[in-house]
């Protein structure tokens, strides 16, 4: 069996142990019912994108200083992985917010902000189709990129500094804030497949543009030959 | 166990955002060696 065959099955079961924990192990919030077990899946497909386009920042700023390809192409793999983790994200919210609050959407602080954030990253992706070239897309796209990041601080503090109507972090939320400490553990364990599907998902997308790059060295010696 | 659809309706849309991406990824990549080793022949052929 290969290796990253391996690697996906991992995942897969690791993924399944997670609803077996949100599903079977986390007691029923009293307030909120079954609706609230959305958040095992919420939460950590929103942190997981964070984390992803934090990645995406730091390839685009190791690309404009050092000028490898490789840089680039784990900009370009970290930023569509955070954008699938971000649809997650944006998809599970008003599925729980509807029968929560009454309503899908608005336009408060914190959802506003992850909405602007999926259009900056989908604005970085269309940047790269729009430029032939590969250095200056790299560049250009690198550029585009770490302005792009200056919307994860905000999406993160945005519950934080302002009053929304999402709730106030239940995670690093000061005193008075938390969950009940099995809710909590079911969580962060929840957590670890999504960090192992970012981790697998990356892989692959890095792998896609590392031979889109041995492609384009080929296609200029068979247009030279 | 109300609302219990809408949490399963969730799960089921997040396991299939994730799976169409690594499918998506998966099959750019097999036209992608397909297309690499194709190229690479014609240009072994040339030389």
């Amino acid at each position: 069996m290969k290796k990253s065959s391996l690697g996906a099955a991992a995942v897969v079961l690791l993924l399944a142990a997670a609803a077996y924990a949100a599903f079977f192990i986390a007691p029923t919030d009293s307030r909120q019912g079954v609706i609230y077990r959305i958040i095992f899946l919420h939460v950590p497909s929103a942190e997981t994108g964070l984390v992803s386009f934090f990645i995406c920042f730091v390839a685009n700023v190791a690309y404009v200083l050092k000028r490898q390809p490789k840089w680039d192409w784990m900009g370009i793999a970290a930023a569509e992985v955070g954008l699938a983790f971000t649809t997650v994200c944006l998809i599970t919210g008003p599925i729980w917010a509807k029968p929560v609050w009454g309503i899908y959407w608005t336009w408060d602080a914190r959802l506003t902000s992850t909405a602007v954030l999926w259009l900056l990253y989908v604005a970085y992706l269309l940047l790269r189709t729009l430029i032939e070239e590969p250095d200056r897309r790299a560049l250009l796209s690198a550029l585009f990129g770490i302005f792009a990041f200056i919307d994860v601080p905000l999406v993160f503090g945005s519950i934080r500094w302002w009053r929304t109507q999402h709730p106030q972090p239940v995670i690093m939320g000061g005193p008075g804030s938390g969950l009940d400490p099995v809710m909590r553990a079911v969580l962060f364990f929840c957590w670890v497949p999504m960090l192992a599907l970012m981790v697998l998902l990356m892989q692959s997308r890095y792998r896609l543009e590392a031979m889109r790059g041995d492609l384009d060295i080929v296609r200029r010696e068979s247009e030279a030959a | 166990m109300k609302n219990l659809n809408s949490v399963f309706a969730a799960y089921l849309i997040a396991w299939g955002v994730f799976f169409t991406y690594y499918v998506t990824v998966a099959r750019r990549a097999a036209a992608l060696k397909e297309e690499l080793e194709r190229l690479k022949n014609s240009l072994n052929r040339g030389k």
